[in-house]
């Protein structure tokens, strides 16, 4: 265990061992190759030094962290799902569920999957019972998207994941109803849980996941990782909505994998927590792929989101869409860093990037950096970061109709967010979504 | 009772850099009467109108504004309109992602709910239905309802738009600031007749404009002339016939420059 003094006896980093990896797959009874990646990431953890000051990393500094409440494991005391909040609970997805899965303090507190979507093959349950009856199937897509070797938390997830969902589509079969995860911490301290989304060839699936958690006082973090592997001509649509309390450190990488002629359409809603570092990233690999990502987040009080996202165009006659639209208030912070890359010579791709802020208070900061890396000479790529803030005159004009100051000021940004909350294909998670603009402007 | 609009002695300056724009300007409105303002470009018009609407780029230096014996200038913009002032504006804002219809809405709801305040609104198909009707008497086509507030309409489609809100919250009195300028004269007929059918009895209102057309669909109880921030001249619908056929220079040099302030 390295400790290092500073200040105090604030901690700098996790206390983590060789043997925490050891001791959970021992406890989980894992097959020999999750053990050995397991070991494998923690390697790269031990050699990874603390994130600071790369370029990534040197304008959020997460160093608030009391890492002395944030690192204990939170483990399950017997609540059941009834302390999960209608609506978080709450499928906005559809009206038929195919499916839910319900995390409290990281132990399943309810499953259920439809029977149609068993009898096509479809899986749907939890990582750990995954490994346990589709070892050959996990262990096929695990770490495809996300590896250890992206950074230092993606190495202490990858080594220490404690569970997760798997979502599996199998070839040609179409999931029509969606599937929904809730993962809810009640109790303060670190979790870590991946998902594992499969679509494969020709397949169609739709899953909505759920991130929240109870007030506290104490510090949480979250080390998150998400792999969405959408197959050739496969159809993914995914909904992530993260509001965890304001005292969660969120660091959390997710990355999705798009083959030949298919198509992702990502939603993402950042809302809660106290820090979110999140890596965002879409690798188009197959040629005539669409990849649509749409983000939405409001900071206010102290919060702090870090939002890097990539699309990376490694194939051909590609689209990629990204859209990220925020606000902050208060004294919170933002940052988007956004890019778009393509290996040589992939041409007729068309990718676009944008980021546009909203900024409610002297206080508040936002930024925005676009980029571009393209080595190709037949596309065409956009990319733009805007800043606003809220007008004097059209609150002005929406008064003088008799509309009373501060519902002017919500008309107005939740009139900004209408372009975002138009692409999202969900009428409940754009209801959803104005309600948490209303309770930020509000609260 | 009929509601009555006093201006009395206002003065009033830009906001950010102090130029005085309104130098003691004295006019009654009352519900059901039509005010022609007139004048050349940089007398005050269009600050009159925003200064009664109480646009936050303007500062009262002196004067009062009465409603019904209220003061006009104590209230918020928002308070002014539900007690029944109206600006159509000159240049309205777009207002993106927010439509006309849902705009409107509120602006209704807003209304009901400061005078009862356990009211839910305006039920939505009664809404509706309202809606379609003023559309239909003001030759608005319906899609307009759907479309964001002015945005990307054009000068003719931005004007009726006001037109059309006017008809929706039917203000006592109503202050139309060149409601009538960018437009075509097709585009003019429409408008103006669209206004033509709003006036009467129930409403007040002063149409602030550079020519006659405008006041061969509407015809004013009273024309005046603002110079220099004042009101100088005010006669019959025939004072705006003789200001087409002759300008404002002879008024210019009856009433020479303004003091300087």
């Amino acid at each position: 265990m390295v400790v290092v003094k500073r200040r105090s006896d604030a901690l700098t980093q996790p206390r983590y061992s060789r043997d925490d990896v050891t001791t959970l797959s021992d406890k989980q009874n894992e097959p020999q190759w999750l053990c050995e990646a397991r070991r494998a990431a923690w390697d790269v953890y031990e050699q990874t030094p603390m994130p600071h000051m790369e370029e990534e990393w040197r304008r959020t500094d997460y160093r608030s962290i009391r890492w002395q409440e944030a690192d204990v494991m939170i483990s399950a005391n017997g609540v059941g799902e009834e302390v999960v909040p209608a609506k978080n609970r709450e499928p906005l997805v559809g009206d038929t569920q195919g499916g839910l899965l319900v995390f409290v303090d990281g132990k399943v507190v309810h499953h259920e999957v439809a029977p149609e979507l068993t009898e096509q093959g479809v899986i749907f349950t939890d990582l750990n019972t995954a490994i346990q009856e589709h070892s050959e199937l996990v262990q096929a897509n695990l770490g495809k998207a996300v590896q250890a070797e992206m950074g230092k938390f993606a190495a202490l997830h990858a080594a220490l994941w404690q569970n997760g969902v798997f979502v599996y589509v199998p070839r040609n079969k179409v999931a029509e109803l969606p599937l929904h995860v809730v993962i809810y911490n009640t109790k303060e301290g670190a979790s870590l849980l991946h998902n594992l989304v499969v679509v494969e060839e020709n397949a169609q699936g739709t899953v909505q996941v759920d991130y929240a958690s109870a007030e506290a006082e104490k510090h949480s973090a979250y080390f998150g990782g998400t792999e969405l592997i959408v197959g050739d001509a496969a159809n993914l649509r995914y909904v992530s909505l993260q509001e965890w309390n304001r005292e969660t450190y969120d660091f959390s990488h997710q990355r999705a994998i798009v083959g030949r002629d298919a198509n992702l359409d990502w939603v993402i809603g950042n809302m809660g927590s106290r820090l979110t570092k999140a890596f965002i990233e879409v690798d188009i690999v197959g040629k005539g792929s669409n990849a649509r990502v749409s983000g939405f987040f409001f900071a206010d009080k102290n919060q702090f989101f870090d939002l890097d996202t990539q699309q990376n165009h490694n194939a051909p006659l590609t689209t990629s869409d990204l859209l990220f639209k925020g606000a902050a208030k208060d004294n919170a912070r933002t940052l988007w860093q956004g890019m778009i890359k393509s290996l040589p010579k992939m041409q007729k791709i068309d990718g676009y990037q944008v980021c546009r802020n909203l900024v409610l208070s002297d206080d508040a900061r936002m930024d925005g950096i676009p980029g571009l890396e393209i080595e190709a000479d037949d596309v065409i790529c956009s990319h733009a970061a805007t800043f606003g803030t809220l007008e004097e005159q059209p609150i002005f004009y929406l008064m003088s109709r008799g509309i009373e100051r501060p519902h002017a000021q919500l008309m107005l940004i939740s009139g900004f967010f209408d372009e975002l909350l138009q692409r999202i294909p969900f009428e409940k998670v754009r209801e959803r979504l104005t309600e948490e603009i209303e309770a930020k402007i509000v609260g | 009772m009929v509601t009555t609009l006093e201006i009395r002695n206002l003065h009033a300056q830009v906001a950010a850099n102090g130029e005085s724009i309104l130098r003691g300007v004295n006019l009654t409105i009352k519900q059901g009467e039509v005010h022609a303002l007139m004048g050349p470009n940089g007398s005050g018009k269009s600050t009159l109108a925003n200064v009664l609407m109480g646009n936050p780029q303007y500062e009262i230096t002196a004067g009062e504004v009465l409603l019904d014996g209220e003061d006009l200038l104590e209230m918020d913009t928002d308070e002014r309109s539900r007690a029944g002032i109206f600006l159509a504006f000159q240049y309205p804002v777009s207002i993106p992602g927010v439509t006309l219809a849902n705009f409107l809405r509120h602006a209704i709801n807003a209304r009901l709910k400061a005078e009862d305040p356990e009211s839910k609104g305006m039920p939505i198909p009664k809404f509706v239905r309202m809606m379609r009707e003023k559309m239909n008497s003001l030759g608005v086509d319906h899609s307009f309802a759907g479309r964001y507030l002015n945005e990307g309409f054009s000068g003719g489609e931005k004007k009726r738009a006001e037109v059309l809100q006017m008809a929706v919250l039917e203000p006592k009195i109503a202050i139309m600031d060149e409601t009538d300028s960018g437009l075509d004269i097709d585009a003019l007929r429409i408008v103006a007749e669209g206004i033509q059918k709003l006036t009467g009895p129930e409403m007040g209102a002063l149409v602030i404009t550079h020519y006659q057309r405008m006041l061969d669909y509407i015809t004013p109880d009273f024309v005046h002339v603002m110079m220099h921030g004042q009101i100088v001249e005010s006669g019959g619908a025939e004072l705006a016939l003789q200001l087409e056929e002759k300008g404002y220079d002879w008024l210019r040099e009856k009433y020479g420059q303004p003091e300087q302030a």
